[in-house]
């Protein structure tokens, strides 16, 4: 399968007063044509500078250092700023960990669906506020009419990411990014919008990055995961694999830190913290945390198969 | 006591709108037959030492006022928007150029700009509007510019990006309108100062010039008759600068409470 996205060892520093914070080593991650991908870790671990990174949108202090960004075939960075808005909103869309925020308080939402509509096809605005309407009832909004005349203050949270999930449809991209899409919202509502998301996703046959730090999530939506921690992807799996064979120490210790309910499994924390990024340790950055730590994971770590698409960059997997 | 200050200059503003229709006198024809005329029920407000209606002359300096006001204030705002939001959200050097101008021309005390600039400009009504535009243009692009440092980091910001919006399609069209709460206040507290500032342009003689009847010009002329007892000409056109100032600034507090709860009760 030909990669619809694929991001190779990207490198993203942060200029800050108190040092320089080292956010992105090497990351990499590839999304197939319609695949859902997931890609989890904890807070700080970087997935949204990825996701920024890939659109291009990382604006000082941040800076890209390194690697390489392909979309269907197209080096991203070798974009002129005039290509890359055609790509940004047309080809790749994003949707937003809090939707009520990231509407515009001062337009009406339909307006918002129907000015992209304008901006990325050649639509005059009186269909463009038709289709908006139409959008609107797509991602199950009801009374959609009274509601594209509203403001984003007048929707409930759950609407008002429909209402992005509308908007980050509406073009047809090929790739929509949902940086954690259900933050803030509650349980069933949020369970309602990945449902949505997901059903889009296969009708519209747009590939979708799952940004998460839930792991059931994952679970249940993506096929395949790629695991962050500290600014590098350490687990590259189809999601079955990934939750049935671990590999790298890390994945494992984070899905032992799963609450269960039920058996007699205990909740284990990871030990340690997430290392600081102005002063990153060499190599593995999971390292210090590690119990199956070597001196071979202080240098750069290869990245090995374990088993066809199930990769994994740790000297200590084979041995487990 | 807003919605006295809304009805203050409510009456201002229809009085103005309306002078021709509800004034029997013309504001600048002389009679000589009534020169200085004190308050009765024929010129309910006096004459002047021309025999001119005082009440007609009120009215009709208050058209030229508000509209000094409102086309100074409407300059103004409309300059330093766009200076306020390229400087806010571009940052860097143009914001470090914009804002240096912008500091040299609040350097200055603004009454003493206003009339060096009316005084080397001449004092037309276009002049004025000028001067007064000029000084206020720093009171809005630093409040615009303050908000856009803000709006800029927000998430609908950063959406707006996100689908490809060209730069100043994202300044003036997504972020700009959400500056406007706190420049609403600060437009309505500017216009009493705009008067002001006409009012005493025209008091020392650099502003309105005669014949037009203007507050502050009125005011001036008047000053000369106090001692000899013809206090209506002076009382009346510096109550209504008074009272309409007071309104503006009245309701510009009200408006802030309305659009800025934080502020409540501050």
């Amino acid at each position: 399968m030909t990669d619809l996205l694929a991001v190779r060892d990207l490198t993203v520093h942060f200029a800050t007063d108190e040092g320089i914070v080292q956010a992105l080593d090497g990351a990499s991650l590839r999304v197939g044509p319609g695949e859902v991908v997931g890609l989890v870790g904890e807070s700080g671990s970087g997935k949204s500078v990825t996701a920024l990174a890939i659109l291009r949108l990382l604006r000082p202090p941040a800076r890209v250092l390194g690697g390489r960004i392909e979309f269907d075939g197209l080096d991203l960075q070798a974009c002129s700023e005039e290509e890359m808005r055609a790509v940004r909103g047309a080809q790749i869309s994003m949707v937003f960990q809090s939707p009520r925020t990231s509407l515009n308080p001062v337009l009406p939402v339909g307006h918002q669906i129907a000015r992209l509509l304008v901006q990325h096809g050649a639509i005059r605005p009186r269909e463009a506020r038709a289709r908006a309407v139409e959008m609107l009832r797509e991602v199950g909004i009801g009374e959609p009419e009274r509601r594209a005349r509203q403001y984003a203050h007048q929707l409930s949270g759950g609407m008002c990411q429909r209402v992005m999930i509308a908007m980050a449809l509406a073009t047809n991209p090929r790739l929509l990014i949902a940086d954690e899409p259900t933050t803030g919202l509650d349980v069933s509502i949020a369970a309602q919008i990945l449902d949505l998301l997901g059903d889009l996703g296969r009708r519209t046959g747009a590939a979708i990055l799952l940004i998460t730090h839930d792991l059931g999530v994952v679970a249940r939506r993506c096929d395949r995961v790629v695991v962050m921690h500290a600014g590098q992807t350490v687990e590259w799996a189809p999601v079955r694999a990934l939750f049935h064979a671990p590999a790298h120490p890390y994945t494992r210790a984070l899905l032992r830190s799963i609450p269960r309910v039920v058996g007699t499994g205990e909740m284990e924390p990871i030990p340690g913290w997430v290392p600081s990024l102005l002063a990153p340790p060499p190599g593995c950055r999971f390292a210090p945390r590690c119990a199956l730590v070597r001196p071979e994971c202080r240098a750069p770590v290869p990245v090995r198969s374990v088993d066809g698409d199930h990769r994994v960059a740790c000297v200590a997997a084979e041995a487990s | 006591m807003s919605l006295a200050a809304l009805g203050v200059l409510a009456v201002v503003a229809l009085a103005a709108l309306a002078a021709p229709v509800l004034l029997p006198y013309d504001p600048d024809a002389p009679d000589a037959e009534r020169t200085l005329e004190a308050p009765g029920h024929r010129h309910w407000l006096g004459t002047d030492l021309y025999g001119r209606d005082q009440l007609t002359r009120l009215v009709y300096a208050g058209r030229v006022d508000l509209l000094v006001a409102i086309e100074a204030t409407a300059i103004a705002l409309s300059v330093g928007a766009v200076l306020g939001a390229v400087s806010g959200y571009r940052g860097g050097f143009i914001d470090q150029v914009l804002m240096r101008i912008i500091d040299t021309i609040q350097a200055f005390p603004s009454f003493i700009l206003a009339m060096g600039i009316a005084a080397a400009l001449g004092n037309s009504v276009t002049n004025i509007v000028i001067a007064i535009a000029i000084t206020h243009v720093p009171i809005y692009g630093r409040l615009i510019r303050g908000e856009m440092l803000r709006i800029r980091e927000t998430e609908y910001a950063e959406a707006a990006r996100t689908v490809g919006n060209r730069q100043r399609r994202i300044m003036f069209y997504h972020l700009l309108p959400n500056c406007f709460p706190p420049v609403v206040v600060q437009a309505t507290l500017a216009m009493g100062f705009a008067i002001l500032t006409v009012a005493a342009l025209s008091y020392i003689g650099l502003g309105i010039r005669p014949p037009t009847s203007e507050w502050g010009a009125m005011t001036a002329e008047g000053a000369s008759y106090i001692v000899s007892g013809e206090w209506w000409i002076f009382v009346f056109p510096g109550m209504a600068i008074m009272a309409t100032v007071l309104s503006f600034n009245l309701l510009g507090d009200a408006l802030r409470d309305v659009l800025d709860p934080r502020m409540k009760g501050v």
